[in-house]
């Protein structure tokens, strides 16, 4: 797969934002790019948390109008 | 959480407690832990394929969650599984009370386990009870 795929996940709760990126992240090759659109605060923190647990990399965090964009790359 | 041993045992068949638990046990899966879950008294029979009701709230918090887009305890656990690489067991002794065969519960679910194994297992981790 190439270029950043977009997970929207907006208007689902905790852990659904981060299982469906986990998802997603099975399915990548490394260096690929993933954004995911989340409007759950506590997903906006626990996916740079988990991405760091298990050593991937955060590219950016931003929020724009109640949204979530959080940007991760397959590291490994 | 690197390589450490989370065992779970569910024994509430309430809302909130199935939910926390799935919870628990998903993001501990995919975070790296080893993830054991015994399935027993009141939670078993929400994983009978034939059972199509829901557990009851226990509190507001439970009757708040209902209408939002919170994932299914069902599916987190199946998640846990599929991408985490947890056990997810019934006890066998819950089985035998219900008269339950293997084939009777959700198609994610290991082998029935009995509590001296559990416990067994769970001796060098972690052991949350739900």
């Amino acid at each position: 797969m190439t270029g950043k795929q977009v997970i929207d996940a907006r208007g689902t709760f905790c852990p659904g934002p981060l299982m469906e990126l986990i998802a997603a992240i099975k399915l990548a090759e490394v260096g690929d790019e993933i954004e995911v659109l989340s409007t759950d605060q506590g997903s906006a923190a626990d996916i740079p948390e988990w991405i760091q647990k298990v050593g991937h990399q955060v590219i950016s965090t931003s929020s724009d109008s109640g949204v979530w964009h959080v940007v991760v790359r397959k590291a490994k | 959480m690197s390589s450490s041993n989370l065992n779970i045992l569910v024994v509430s068949g309430s809302l909130e407690r199935l939910q926390m638990a799935a919870m628990v046990a998903s993001v501990g899966a995919v975070s790296g832990a080893q993830v054991k879950v015994l399935l027993s008294m009141n939670a078993l029979q929400f994983f009978l394929r034939s059972n199509t009701g829901e557990p009851a709230p226990e509190g507001s918090f439970g009757r708040t969650m209902a209408g939002k887009k919170i994932p299914p305890f069902k599916q987190l656990l199946q998640h846990a599984v599929e991408l985490g690489d947890a056990k997810i067991h019934p006890c066998s002794m819950a089985m035998d009370v219900l008269g339950t065969q293997p084939e009777d519960l959700e198609s994610f679910l290991a082998r029935p386990l009995g509590l001296t194994r559990f416990l067994t297992d769970s001796a060098d981790g972690q052991l949350l009870t739900f």
